[in-house]
Formats: structure tokens, sequence, C-alpha cells
């Protein structure tokens, strides 16, 4: 879906991205990060288990929810990544994933 | 001890910049709270340190967010980033979440910078991956440098739109096509605001210059397109569209969105302040007088939170807000006051003149609420449609409030943002009443979901417990 336009050369941490090691910018938010990775979609929703994935990315719309070092509903676009990290798609309301 | 600050200001976008170092430069002890990692806003995102290595794919007006941004730290205001508010009580307590940790601070005077958001306008398969916004699309690329892999389709309508577009093409990116959907009868009901938007001829020749940018790259631009559609099971797979009376179907995976931007006015509710419905920009907007003074005691607002005005404007509106702030805390007089108040004045209403033109030229169609299909979710969260709405309507549900005890609608963790506006017009629509006796949903903190343990860890003194 998203490209880089070019290696801008920043420092890189090492995350994990339903359990897949990536070697990521540093200081980018989850959701570019996990956006250039593959993880599609990031979550099912809560109601009908449809697929989603980051909307706005900037706050307002609660679709790039994921589970991040084991919490649920984090929101992927306003949180920065960090070395270690394991980011997991999640699955409905995200209090009962397996 | 909660910490206590003359003046606290939310928001790091122009407004917020522009008002925490004007008045620190007056000598106010200032703390500014901004949920983003870096100073800019939306609007200038990323302006410190850029990812692209050719900037110039911005365009000229993100550079003056550098200088917005050098000026603010020189200020000696205190910079909180990653610092999210969460309430925000009469008393002027605030209660933030700065880096995952919950804290309470007060303040003498508040002002709320809180910026703008997308319009969200429903439109079937708008929940799936793959569907995005545009303004989505430009924080990818001024923030982490990301452009669309291949054949994105733009679609909608709005300044923002064409900018992004020839963004893209500045950066290299292939367009498949820009969907307009301004409707075309907007350019005969703008005529009328085109004489005071010329003396702003600046921005208009912007605008045409990004047209021609876009027309000489040879984009495919399709006119008055209505009925759009993304079509796909687990993400999107092509966008569907009616244009000249026949139906078009492109493949695509990325479909960029835009309506035009609106008030993020979560937080200006949360307070109770009354709200208008601006039915040019046709979106709510706090009621606020000329120094961006609300109802609430010490509480102003300022910038796109307080209605759109675009970049410059909310710069200038910030500026306004700081020199009340200092008058009312005693640094200046009123008469200074007005002195340094007059040149900034006189430059926002210059920027002003131009936005009655460009609200009608790109106002959406009335159709994309009025026709929602019944099946077309509204609530993205709890998963609403448009059927249910009207369903409710039907069976005495007069209000948005009262939408939430029926359906649920606008109850899930966005708190209404993406729901609210269409709801309130839908029922005004449904009942053959105007927006404004419809209402909006009342907000109440905590105004982003925080955790349990968050709280849990604060102590008595709103510190959080070490």
């Amino acid at each position: 879906m998203f490209k880089k336009l070019h290696d801008d050369g920043a420092e890189r941490v090492t995350v994990t991205i339903d359990g897949r090691e990536a070697r990521v910018p540093a200081g980018e938010t989850v959701a570019a990060a996990a956006l250039i990775h593959g993880l599609q979609p990031f979550r099912t929703s809560a109601v009908s288990g449809a697929p989603r994935a980051p909307y706005c990315m900037m706050g307002v719309c609660f679709d790039c929810l994921v589970e991040i070092d084991g919490t649920p509903n984090r929101q992927a676009c306003q949180v920065r990544v960090a070395e270690g990290m394991a980011i997991r798609r999640q699955d409905g309301a995200g209090e009962t994933a397996p | 001890m909660t910490a206590r600050h003359e003046l606290a200001v939310i928001g790091a976008g122009p407004a917020g910049l522009a008002a925490a170092a004007t008045a620190a430069e007056l000598g106010l002890k200032v703390a500014l709270f901004d949920d983003q990692p870096a100073p800019g806003g939306q609007i200038y995102r990323g302006v410190e340190r850029t990812p692209l290595a050719d900037p110039a794919v911005l365009g000229d007006d993100y550079r003056r967010g550098a200088d917005l941004a050098e000026a603010f730290r020189a200020s000696g205001a205190a910079y909180h980033p990653s610092c999210g508010v969460w309430l925000l009580t009469p008393e002027r307590e605030l209660g933030l979440l700065d880096n995952g940790q919950a804290r309470f601070v007060t303040a003498g005077r508040v002002i709320i910078a809180g910026g703008a958001m997308e319009r969200p306008v429903p439109f079937p398969g708008w929940t799936l991956p793959g569907v995005m916004t545009a303004g989505a699309g430009q924080i990818l690329l001024k923030s982490a440098g990301m452009v669309p892999g291949k054949g994105v389709v733009l679609a909608g309508t709005g300044p923002l739109l064409l900018l992004l577009a020839a963004q893209y093409l500045r950066a290299g990116v292939q367009i498949a096509a820009l969907l307009d959907m301004t409707p075309p009868s907007n350019a005969l009901r703008a005529l009328p605001h085109l004489p005071a938007a010329l003396s702003a001829f600046g921005t208009l020749a912007k605008g045409l210059a990004l047209k021609r940018e876009i027309h000489r790259a040879g984009v495919r631009v399709v006119k008055g397109v209505t009925s759009l559609r993304a079509l796909g099971e687990a993400r999107l797979e092509a966008v569907a569209y009616e244009a000249g009376g026949r139906e078009q179907r492109l493949d695509s995976e990325l479909l960029l969105v835009h309506f035009g931007v609106i008030p993020e006015s979560n937080t200006t509710r949360s307070l109770g302040i009354r709200h208008l419905w601006d039915s040019r920009q046709l979106c709510w907007r706090p009621v606020a007088d000329a120094w961006g003074n609300t109802g609430a005691e010490g509480f102003a607002v300022a910038g796109d939170g307080a209605g759109i005005g675009g970049a410059l404007a909310a710069e200038y509106a910030g500026r306004l807000a700081a020199l009340e702030a200092a008058r009312a805390l005693g640094r200046i007089d009123a008469a200074e006051r007005d002195r340094s108040a007059a040149p900034v004045r006189a430059a926002l209403a210059k920027e002003r003149r131009v936005r009655p033109f460009l609200d009608v030229l790109f106002q959406p169609a009335p159709e994309l609420i009025s026709q929602l299909a019944d099946d077309t979710v509204v609530c993205r969260c709890e998963e609403v449609t448009a059927g249910q709405i009207r369903e409710a309507v039907g069976q005495g549900c007069t209000g948005p409030n009262q939408l939430k005890s029926f359906t649920r609608c606008g109850m899930g963790p966005c708190q209404g943002r993406q729901c609210g506006t269409t709801v309130s017009q839908l029922i005004g629509h449904t009942l053959g009443r105007p927006v404004e006796e419809i209402g909006a949903y009342r907000i109440r903190p905590p105004l982003k979901p925080i955790g349990l343990t968050q709280l849990a860890a604060l102590d008595g003194e709103g510190e959080a417990a070490a």
C-alpha cells in the first residue's frame, strides 16, 4: 500500500510485528512502521469482526488499535516505536485476545 | 503538589505555538501541552525534523511552521510533548496523560488550540483497510517519508486534496485518478464571495497553481463524481463511482478521501461551552468573542478549533488570545493589548476575507448525508448504520444523546468524533428540522481513553505516586 520515498538514514530499532522481526526508524509511529511491514488488517472490529486499519493517522478515529507489549487498545498512530517493542494485531475488543 | 501555571496552552499547531511564544515573551509563565512528540500540529507536522531528502516537495507554506517552532522554542515557554489532555474542569484543572503517566496541573488561564480534523463523511466501504483520509496520507509523507506504492485514487473535495496531489506528483508518485466530488453548482454559489476573496489574491493564485500543476502532470481528473463506493472483502480492491451518468470502476489498493476540515470540538464541548452550527462550513464551532474568550471563565479558543480559517489565521488568533491572557493576568493593560493587537487583527481580517468563497466553493454535497444508503455504517466504532439511525428517529428518538441509548451510536472509543457531525445532520434531515435544533453529543471526560492502572497511579495530590 505504501513505500518509503528513500532510506532516510535514520537510526533503527528492532521491533516484532505479529512475531516477525523488523528494523524500523527510531521515532516513527507504530502505525507507519506496521503499514510498511504489511500488518493487514491492524485489528478486527469489536461488533462484527470486520477488518480495520489506520484511517485518520491523527488520533481521532481509533481504528488503528493494536496490542503493544501485551496491552490492547493502543493507538498505533500515537505511539512511537521502541527497541524490543512487540506489536500484535488485535482481535475484537482486545480484552479476551487468546 | 499539583503544579500551577499562569497560562496553559493546549496544542502545538500554529495557534498554540504562536499563543505560547507571544505570552512567554510578555513575561507569562506558560506551559504548552501537546499529544504529539514534536511541535507543528498536523499542518506543520514533522517540521523540525523532516524525513524527506527534498523538503521542497511539501511546498513553501510548510516552511513558515519552522519559524513558528523556532520562535516557540526560544520563547521560554515550558514544552510538554507527548502529553495529552483527558480532563478539563471549570476550575481550570487539567488532567494530563504525560508520556503515559497521569497527572494534574492547574492554570490561571487556558488557551485551547486543539485544531481541526478531517470531516468524516460515510460512504459504502469507508471502513475497509486501504481507505484512509488525504490528511492521513499527508501525515505519512511528512512524518515518515511514505508515499502510495502504486495507483492511488484520491477522491472528495477541498484544497488539501489538490495540495496532496501536487505533493505526491513532486515526489514522483503515480496517481491513478483524482475523483472530484465538488458539486458543479458550487462555483456559481461561491461567485458573490469572490470580490472579497480577491483581497487575498495570493491564496487564490496558489490554488490555481496547484490545479495547473496537476493538469500538466496529466493526472486523470474526473469531475462531478457521485456515489463513491469502496469495494473489497478483507481490504480495498476497487473504487466505484458515478460520473456523467455512467457507472465507473477502478482497481486500487489505496483510496484517500477528503471532504474539508472541521473543528475538533470534543475538548470545548466537555466544558459546556455553547457551540453554533456554522451553515457555511457545515460544522459546529464554539462561541467566542474577538479575543477567543468563551463562556467558560478563563478559557479561550484559538485557531481552527474555533472555526476553520487556515494556518495563518490560526497563528494570528493565537497571538490575540495570548495578548488577552496577558491583560487578564495583569501583565499589560487594555490599551497596550489593543495597540499590540491592531496589526495582528488587520492581518487576520485579511486572511479571513477569502474564507466565505473557499467555504462555498468546496462545500460537500448535502446529498452525501441526506442520501446516505441505509446499510452504510455511520458510527465506525459501534457499527451503527444510517438505516438504524433513521429507524431510531422513526421510533421517537429526537436527538444525538437519545440515539446513544437507542443504538450505542457514538459510544465507542472515538467518543463520537467520527459520527457526531453526520448524526446531527442526519437526524435533522430525517425530521425536517435545522441542525442547530437537533444539537450534538454531550461530551464527558475522559476526552481520551485512559487506563484504570494509569488513574490508580495518581496519589491524592494529583501526582503520579512513585
